[in-house]
C-alpha cells in the first residue's frame, strides 16, 4: 500500500520490549515528556499493535522472544515501520555473540531505522523518527 | 403535501446533522487535544490532527483478527457511529429544533447515550481477546455505574417542569423552552448548580475519557474494548467518539445553557440561525473544556471498584441532593 501525507503526520508509535533492559524505555518515556512534546508531529504512544503505525523495538531478541516479535509484526497493519532503538537492538550490544540470542532484530524482522546509543537520548529517537518520516516520503514519491 | 415536506425535511436534517456532527466531532476532539497540552505546557497536535488521523486510519490495514466473530466484529463500528448520529438527530442543535424532535424525548436520548457504549461492548467481546473481554465487562459495569446519576438529574429537571404544569416534561422542546434556571429561586438554584455538576461528571464516564476510561486503560488492557481493532474499523470508533462528545456535551448545553442570540441580534432569520450556531459552537466548547480537558488533565485513572462508588454513592448523592434542593424550592414556592 502507497503511504501518503496523513501518515507522516500522524505516526502511532508501539513500543516492544524484546528484553531490553529498560534504559532505553526510560529514554523513549523521557522523548515523550512536555519538553520534547513529539505531539507537535502527531505522534503518540498507543496500547496495542493493532493500532500501530510504527514499531520502536528496543533490546536485543533472546531465543524465547522471536516467537512474539514475529507475532506483533504481523499484528501490525501494513503500512508499518520498524525503528529499532538501541545498541542492543542493533548488533546485541553487550550481549554480542550471546548463546541465547536470536537477534539482533534485523535478523528477525525487517528494520527501518536504526537508532544508536546505549540508551540513545531523546534528541536521538526524535532523530530515528524524522528518518522514519522521510524513508515514508521518499516511499510516497515511489522511490524505494 | 405537509407530509411530504415533512418527510424531505427529516431526510435533509438528518444528512446535514450526520456531516455537521461528523466534522465537529472531529474539530472537537482537536480543541481538546490542543488545550490538554496547552495545559501540560506543550505546544500539542495542530487542530486538524484528527481529521489527519482519520485519513490514515481508513488508509491503514483492516485486519479481523482469527479468534474473532468477523460479522459481529464488523458490524460494532457502524453501529457505534450510527447510533451516536441517531442521538444528535433527537437534540437541538443551535437555533434548528431536532429533526425527529417529534417521535422521542430526553427519556430516549438517555436510552440512545448506551447503544454506542453498548455496541462497542459486542466488538470488544466478539474480538476474541481476553484484553477486549475484561474492557467489555469494564464498560457494562461503568455503564451501570453512570446511568443512575444522569437519571436523577433528567428526572429532578422534569419533575421541576410538571410542577410548573407543563403538558409533556420530558419533551425537549419543554425542557429548552424554560431552563431550570428561570424557574427556580434561590434555594433551586443551587439545586441545579449541583445537578449541573453531576452532569459534568457524568459527562467523562459516558465518553470513557480519563479519569474514567478504565474500560480502555492503555496501560493495563492496551486499548480495552478496541484492542483488536484497526484501520477502517478503528476510524468508525474514532469518530463515533468525536460524535458522542457532541451528542452528549449537546445535552448538557440544552438542558441547562438552551439561550439563543436570535432573539437578541435585529436583521434576517438567516444571520439570526448563523449567531444561534455560532453560540452554539462556542457553548459546546466551553463544556467540553471543563468536563472532558480540564478533568482528564488534572486527574489520573480510577479504578473499576472506585468508578462504581464514586457514581453510586458521591456523585448520586449529590444528584439526589440537587433534587432535594429542587423539591424544596418548588414547595416553598407553590
Amino acid at each position: 500500500m502507497k503511504p501518503t501525507p496523513a501518515l507522516n503526520r500522524s505516526l502511532w508509535v508501539f513500543h516492544l520490549n524484546t528484553g531490553s533492559c529498560n534504559g532505553c524505555e526510560i529514554e523513549i518515556v523521557a522523548a515523550i515528556t512536555p519538553r520534547y512534546d513529539p505531539e507537535r508531529f502527531g505522534i503518540k504512544l498507543v496500547g496495542s499493535p493493532r493500532h500501530a503505525d510504527v514499531l520502536m523495538v528496543t533490546g536485543p531478541v533472546p531465543k524465547k522472544m522471536k516467537e512474539r516479535v514475529l507475532r506483533v509484526y504481523a499484528q501490525t497493519p501494513d503500512p508499518k515501520v520498524v525503528i529499532c532503538c538501541g545498541t542492543c537492538g542493533e548488533s546485541g550490544g553487550v550481549y554480542y555473540d550471546s548463546y541465547n540470542l536470536d537477534g539482533p532484530i534485523d535478523d528477525v524482522i525487517p528494520v527501518d531505522v536504526y537508532i544508536s546509543g546505549c540508551p540513545p537520548r531523546p534528541e536521538a529517537i526524535l532523530h530515528g523518527v524524522v528518518k522514519a518520516i522521510e524513508k515514508l516520503e521518499r516511499l510516497e514519491r515511489g522511490a524505494a | 403535501m405537509a407530509d411530504w415536506t415533512a418527510f424531505l425535511y427529516a431526510i435533509l436534517g438528518t444528512v446535514l446533522i450526520s456531516f455537521f456532527g461528523m466534522g465537529f466531532g472531529l474539530g472537537i476532539l482537536g480543541v481538546d487535544r490542543k488545550l490538554a497540552a496547552h495545559m501540560q505546557a506543550r505546544i500539542g497536535p495542530p487542530l486538524r490532527q484528527p481529521f489527519i488521523d482519520f485519513r490514515k486510519l481508513l488508509l491503514k490495514e483492516n485486519i479481523v483478527p482469527e479468534n474473532a466473530i468477523p460479522w459481529l466484529f464488523n458490524a460494532a463500528p457502524v453501529f457505534a457511529l450510527a447510533s451516536s448520529i441517531t442521538i444528535l438527530l433527537y437534540l437541538p442543535i443551535g437555533g434548528l429544533p431536532p429533526v425527529l424532535g417529534n417521535y422521542g424525548d430526553i427519556i430516549l436520548v438517555m436510552y440512545l447515550l448506551t447503544v454506542p457504549a453498548l455496541a462497542m461492548v459486542a466488538g470488544g467481546f466478539a474480538s476474541g481477546s481476553p484484553y477486549a473481554t475484561v474492557g467489555a465487562q469494564r464498560e457494562m459495569i461503568t455503564m451501570i455505574a453512570y446511568e443512575f446519576p444522569l437519571a436523577t438529574v433528567l428526572i429532578a429537571l422534569a419533575w421541576r417542569l410538571s410542577v410548573l404544569g407543563v403538558a409533556n416534561p420530558f419533551s425537549l422542546s419543554a425542557l429548552t423552552a424554560t431552563p431550570v434556571w428561570a424557574m427556580a429561586g434561590p434555594l433551586g438554584a443551587v439545586g441545579a448548580v449541583l445537578l449541573l455538576i453531576v452532569l459534568i461528571l457524568v459527562t467523562p464516564g459516558e465518553l470513557s475519557r480519563v479519569p474514567f476510561d478504565t474500560p480502555e486503560a492503555e496501560t493495563e488492557l492496551a486499548g480495552g474494548l478496541i484492542v483488536e481493532y484497526s484501520g477502517r474499523n478503528l476510524a468508525m470508533f474514532y469518530l463515533a467518539q468525536g460524535v458522542k462528545t457532541v451528542a452528549m456535551t449537546s445535552v448538557i448545553v440544552a438542558l441547562f445553557f438552551p439561550w439563543g442570540l436570535s432573539g437578541l441580534i435585529p436583521g434576517s432569520p438567516v444571520t439570526g440561525f448563523v449567531a444561534d450556531l455560532i453560540f452554539y459552537v462556542i457553548k459546546v466548547l466551553a463544556v467540553v473544556f471543563i468536563s472532558v480537558s480540564v478533568i482528564r488533565v488534572v486527574m489520573a485513572r480510577f479504578r473499576i471498584n472506585q468508578v462504581v462508588t464514586l457514581y453510586w454513592v458521591f456523585i448520586g448523592g449529590l444528584g439526589i441532593l440537587g433534587l432535594l434542593l429542587l423539591v424544596l424550592d418548588s414547595l416553598g414556592g407553590v
